[in-house]
């Protein structure tokens, strides 16, 4: 029997983009399709040194809509199949994206987001939130998962795979260059031992027995002629993420429960918000931090309870209000106050956010 | 009693009549597809994947599992297929813009990286399912929507000699043909040809096929047939183009 690419529980310390392999490797993913962009190469160094030990594949394509489009021919044969990019190839995997969106194919993308617009920079920000949630031409009918360490890419990253697979939607692992780049200790874990239970990977073509004889052939499209026709699949999609919406949705609260100023970041920045509130409580401030892990679905209700309980909200990220967006649009109608510490493309620390909140009072 | 037309056993009768303008090109190259597979006895593990433009109408044609892909995308979808399911045969049916134009990159890099898949590009000259505008294919001189006064090879460049181009820089198992509606039984060795040549797992086989738009280029029964069989093989050279060492000597 092939070994288990890890044996137990292991304590290591290495790279986002390390884990991001380790993590495939253990949820069983069977290819990966790619296209190096930075921040991203590491995933793909590492999974073509690791993935033929284990009976895995890898396929370099010409460029990102290959590699998206050929992720989707993997998951449409019945293979766990994932793909990762970043800032320009995250705009080129859209085209893919929004085909995989449209007919439920659970692609698996892990975003390692880089300073935009454009070409920019190759080393961190939060700019790619509305595209990785709302991208190409359709309804942000996703799931995002935002890590914020590489405990979480590590644990995500094999999630995102049951919850694609799961539910049928395009998931993504949202995270970005700083995550990728630096080395941090972490817990990797053979999946089995924990008690994680793999949803199998099911052939939407390629199926048992011979189309038009043993069964009927299976068609599939992302064509409409009537407006109706279209509207009457857009509207299943839509309700059927709704349905399960609550499901997915997770959070981090910490210090809600009395907190007068509420600040709300995700991802990475998240840490320096949290680091921050521990200081302002130190010092007597009543500030806490709501964190949406996943920002789509988008864990509205639980949002809104903590921005109603607030004197006033602060929005922190790495972007020009992408988070804000979200979030106003989440808590619509609600009256506390939100402002916002907005740095694309720039690296946000804890005292910049301790500042910022002391401004509010 | 009316003689009804033998059809391959793959024409899926419960989607027919199909959707193509009447005179279109593309039900014959299907046809004659349909035929080579059931020849060949795969329909039992073929996977047929359709573009958009007017090859999208094929979405339902066949008694076989079908993806109707992004427009130029469906090379890299059946690639996506073939590489992680290499039991199946993988056919990516396109037109000359999904080929030529918007997903030029696939073509050249599946055949430069030899995959194990049959691509088929219906060349009709121009874009037709978006009303007639100049494709990579159009003849010099000929007038679409976008060259009103005629393609201007100055201004546009040469045709896309697509199979001669994917020979250059294919493999040498790889296989290349172009055929034309109006010769169907060659059509269909060459779709034999190409489909052994995945099975035997050659690599990378391509086959366009000259083909007709009545619609977008305003001509009758006649001049439709002159137009392929006369004005289109000037320019575009029907037969193979590479064939594998070992199927010439046989």
């Amino acid at each position: 029997m092939e070994q288990k690419p890890i044996q137990g529980e292991k304590k290591v310390f290495m790279t986002g983009n390390e884990t991001v392999a380790w993590a495939a490797l253990a949820a069983k993913a069977d290819i990966m399709y790619g296209y190096p962009i930075t921040p991203q190469n590491e995933i793909m160094h590492y999974w073509t040194r690791l993935a033929p030990k284990h009976n895995r594949k890898f396929l370099q394509t010409e460029d990102e809509i290959s590699a998206g489009f050929t992720t989707v021919g993997g998951v449409l044969s019945g293979k766990r199949a994932f793909t990762a990019t970043s800032g320009p190839g995250n705009v080129l995997m859209q085209d893919s994206l929004s085909m995989a969106e449209m007919m439920r194919i659970p692609i698996v993308m892990v975003v390692t987001q880089r300073g935009g617009p454009s070409t920019a920079t190759v080393i961190y920000s939060q700019q790619e939130t509305t595209l990785t949630c709302f991208g190409g031409n359709g309804e942000g009918i996703r799931v995002v998962y935002s890590t914020a360490s590489h405990q979480e890419l590590f644990d995500y990253t094999i999630k995102a795979f049951n919850t694609a697979w799961k539910y049928r939607f395009p998931t993504f692992v949202l995270g970005d260059g700083y995550q990728s780049q630096m080395r941090e200790p972490l817990k990797i874990y053979d999946p089995d031992e924990k008690g994680i239970e793999f949803v199998p990977a099911v052939a939407q073509l390629g199926v048992e027995g011979e189309a038009g004889v043993d069964r009927d052939p299976i068609h599939l499209r992302n064509t409409y002629n009537m407006e109706d026709e279209l509207y009457e699949v857009v509207r299943g999609l839509v309700d059927d993420f709704k349905a399960v919406a609550p499901e997915i949705e997770e959070y981090r609260e910490q210090d809600v429960d009395d907190c007068e100023i509420l600040v709300v970041a995700h991802g990475i920045v998240s840490r320096a918000v949290e680091g921050a509130v521990q200081q302002l409580r130190r010092e007597g401030i009543k500030a806490g931090s709501f964190r949406p892990i996943t920002l789509r679905p988008f864990p509205e209700k639980h949002l809104r309870r903590n921005a109603e309980k607030a004197r006033k909200m602060l929005i922190v990220e790495s972007a020009e209000g992408q988070l804000r967006r979200l979030a106003a649009d989440a808590i619509y109608g609600c009256q506390t106050p939100m402002e916002g510490l907005f740095r694309p493309g720039e690296s946000i620390t804890v005292e910049e956010v301790v500042q910022a909140v002391k401004g509010l009072l | 009693m009316s003689i009804q037309p033998q059809m391959p056993r793959l024409w899926r009768r419960e989607t027919k009549p199909h959707k193509f303008c009447p005179g279109c090109g593309h039900p014959l190259i299907l046809k004659a597809l349909a035929e080579a597979i059931d020849e060949l006895g795969i329909a039992d593990r073929t996977i047929f994947g359709c573009d958009i433009g007017c090859s999208l109408l094929s979405w339902d044609f066949f008694n076989l599992d079908t993806v109707q892909t992004h427009h130029g995308r469906t090379t890299p979808v059946m690639v996506g297929i073939k590489r992680a399911r290499p039991e199946l045969i993988c056919i990516a049916y396109m037109g000359d813009g999904g080929g030529y134009a918007i997903g030029s990159q696939h073509l050249v890099n599946s055949a430069v990286r030899n995959e194990n898949i049959m691509a088929v590009l219906a060349n009709n000259t121009v874009y037709a399912m978006t009303g007639g505008q100049m494709a990579p294919t159009t003849m010099p001189d000929q007038k679409t929507e976008t060259s009103p006064y005629g393609r201007n090879v100055k201004e546009a460049g040469n045709p896309t000699q697509g199979p001669e181009m994917v020979a250059a820089i294919a493999s040498q198992d790889a296989y290349v043909a172009r055929g034309t509606i109006s010769k169907l039984g060659q059509l269909k060795n060459f779709f034999k040809k190409g489909l052994k040549n995945q099975m035997e797992g050659k690599g990378f086989s391509f086959i366009e096929a000259l083909s007709a738009c009545p619609t977008n280029w305003r001509t009758n029964a006649e001049e439709t047939w002159n137009f392929i069989e006369k004005d289109m093989t000037k320019y575009y050279t029907v037969g193979e183009i590479k064939a594998p060492v070992q199927d010439k000597e046989g």
